[in-house]
């Protein structure tokens, strides 16, 4: 179990190479992860369908490579396509949730993600697909070996990122949606649509997802049921991050990134999944002994 | 209150009365329906801490898999190694006597229910002051890790699993035993739950799903409550997935044993579609289900799920109170509950909001 502690050791770059690829993919998890934020933030719902909305886009690539285009060319597809998806579900299913209990809300969307992953199941099969992009690596030392893929993923992100940023605080809906976020029922009375706001929202959650998914079926593999695993990183990044706090999940996706590749190699490759869900359990604890502080407890 | 009481006997000699008709009339039936034995025990019990107490959990599934993997060790422990006997991928045949048999799976299926029960003590208190979606976030996220760590502790056989010991008995006798332990199970699973419920215990329950922060100022003491309630769900669980590991064979971590997406969510979803918080919501939503599963499954041809994952959407999103509840709202009355139709004129009964986070 520890081999891989002292192979590190012994070659400390190895580490730094760890760690950098980790931070690469730690930015396509925030910027899942700040999806999530959006529509919990919104409209009150915990969206268990985000992990396979990712892996949705992800297929959309897949489907390009099969047709022949790079995988790449199918961002922009994706987008435009989760974007109607997401204004789809959220006409049938979400706008009944809005204003219900929370479990509701996160029961229908586990729902949901079992109805994605298994029409994804018998469309592609449950064997693993990768969109093939073709783009190399290039090397900084014998241990730092970077796929361009990551480095461009890194960059894709940081941009989308900025363009949400910056449409939420110049555009009229990005304006209205920070309204309805901060007092629903204030925006209604001043005229705000708000029923089109948590449509637009959550739209807009499923094109973020969409895009991320494109690039993780370049760097990764992708399967019908590997989506909870990404949505119990977006839920990880946001519980420990908080909801309206864009720093915070930015740093908490780096984190996790790391900490994901760092412990898949340390740990082996078939606790990799279990380093995440543990990690999603410490995360819960720290709240839970943070909220102890505040108010006291019978027990 | 008379009345009551007088239909429940009714409704547990019918149900009785039903489950020994069945294997005579229909023995081509017996393991479907005990699956369905099993389903009503698994909505019992989530109905406990979910109804009643209103922490909604998806990872109970946990329990079911500890006690399947804690009792299939048992069994196999008591007369053979289990380290060499997981490795040899079910190579190894092991001869047990029928004394040896029927002690190892007694034995196994209170290992099982004990297992399950002090984990629950172990996590109980941590997991359970997580509130609301917190809660069951975390109780989905505690399965996938429980599933994924056995799933890679080659101790008892990693993703690969354990062959259970062959029964040793008649060929074809064997499913009537599984019948008759999970009908038995489910049975005192349920007069448990039904004497819990008609105790302060209960009411305690009760408070605390109805407002967390007013029960404890009233002084009762939630956490322990919460923890002992959980346990006990998780005892019946347990022994339900020691008894469903033998009966099915083979265990295995991802589809068998810890099925977060399967019979984790099948729980949940019959407890809503028979009425959450009421007695007999969770037994009628849980035969409606099978029932329904069994007789359309097989014509969907791969849909099936997909089927499922539209039924419970549309059970949540548009009939979340589920049939009892439904009933309980229209004849009041008939379920001896008295209603307050104040000035407000309140929706009665069974939508009660949730705990404000």
């Amino acid at each position: 179990m520890f081999e891989n502690l002292y192979l590190v050791y012994l070659a400390p770059l190895m580490g730094v190479d760890l760690i950098l690829q980790g931070l690469f993919i730690g930015a396509l998890f925030a910027l899942i992860a700040y999806g999530l934020a959006l529509v919990w933030g919104v409209m009150n719902v915990k969206n268990l369908a985000q992990g396979d909305m990712v892996i949705l886009g992800g297929y959309i690539s897949y489907q390009a490579t099969l047709w022949g285009y790079h995988p790449m060319l199918a961002m922009p597809v994706a987008i435009i396509l989760m974007f109607g998806l997401g204004w789809l579900i959220y006409a049938l299913i979400i706008r009944r949730v809005v204003d219900r209990d929370m479990f509701t809300s996160l029961l229908a969307t586990f729902g949901l993600s079992l109805l994605i992953q298994q029409v994804l199941n018998l469309i592609y099969g449950p064997e693993v697909k990768v969109a093939e992009s073709g783009f190399g690596n290039f090397q900084l030392d014998t241990f730092i070996i970077i796929q361009n893929v990551r480095l461009y993923s890194l960059l894709i992100a940081g941009a989308l990122a900025i363009a949400i940023v910056i449409f939420m605080k110049k555009s009229r809906m990005g304006q209205a949606i920070r309204a309805t976020a901060q007092d629903a029922r204030a925006a209604r009375v001043l005229g705000i649509n708000t029923d089109r706001v948590y449509a637009f929202t959550y739209a807009l959650n499923a094109s973020i997802c969409g895009a991320a998914g494109v690039l993780v079926a370049m760097i990764w593999v992708i399967q019908p049921y590997y989506g909870i695993v990404y949505s119990i990183r977006a839920f990880i990044i946001v519980t420990a991050a908080g909801l309206g706090n864009l720093p915070g999940v930015i740093l908490t996706g780096f984190g996790l990134g790391a900490w994901e590749n760092v412990a898949g190699f340390m740990f082996g490759a078939e606790f990799a999944v279990a380093a995440v869900v543990i990690m999603l359990v410490l995360v819960l604890m720290y709240r839970l002994l943070q909220s102890y502080r505040v108010r006291q407890v019978v027990r | 209150m008379t009345s009551a009481r007088k239909l429940d006997l009714r409704v547990y000699a019918g149900l009785i009365l039903f489950g020994i008709i069945t294997p005579i009339l229909f023995p081509n039936y017996t393991s479907q329906v005990a699956v369905m034995w099993l389903m009503v025990l698994m909505a019992v019990t989530w109905d406990m801490t979910g109804g009643q107490m209103g922490y909604n959990s998806l990872g109970n599934v946990i329990f079911f898999g500890l006690g399947m993997y804690a009792s299939a060790v048992v069994q196999i422990s008591m007369f053979a190694d289990v380290a060499e006997y997981t490795a040899s991928f079910g190579a190894m045949y092991v001869e047990f006597t029928e004394v040896q048999y029927f002690t190892g799976l007694a034995l196994g299926i209170v290992v099982g229910g004990i297992v399950a029960t002090l984990f629950a003590l172990l996590i109980g208190p941590f997991m359970l002051g997580l509130r609301g979606p917190y809660f069951a976030i975390g109780t989905l996220g505690l399965a996938v890790a429980v599933a994924e760590l056995i799933a890679g502790w080659g101790y008892v056989g990693a993703g690969s699993g354990i062959s259970m010991p062959v029964y040793p008995g008649v060929a074809g006798e064997s499913t009537f035993v599984w019948y008759i332990l999970m009908g038995v199970t489910a049975l005192l699973a349920h007069l448990f739950v039904r004497w819990l419920y008609s105790t302060q215990f209960g009411l305690a329950m009760n408070a605390i799903r109805d407002d967390e922060d007013k029960a404890e100022a009233m002084g009762i003491r939630t956490t322990r409550y919460k923890v002992l309630t959980w346990a006990a769900s998780a005892f019946f669980l347990g022994m339900g997935g020691a008894i469903f590991g033998n009966m099915s064979g083979f265990i295995e971590p991802l589809e068998v044993a810890f099925p977060t997406a399967t019979f984790g969510i099948f729980m949940v979803a019959m407890a809503l579609l028979g009425g959450k918080g009421t007695l007999w919501g969770p037994v009628l939503g849980a035969i409606l289900f099978h029932i329904v599963k069994e007789a359309t499954w097989t014509y969907l041809l791969g849909w099936q799920w997909v089927a499922l994952g539209a039924i419970i959407i549309i059970n949540i999103v548009y009939f979340q109170q589920g049939i009892l509840g439904w009933a309980q709202d229209k004849w009041p009355a008939a379920f001896g509950l008295t209603v307050d139709r104040g000035p407000g004129d309140q929706p009665t009964g069974d939508t009660r909001p949730e705990a404000a986070e």
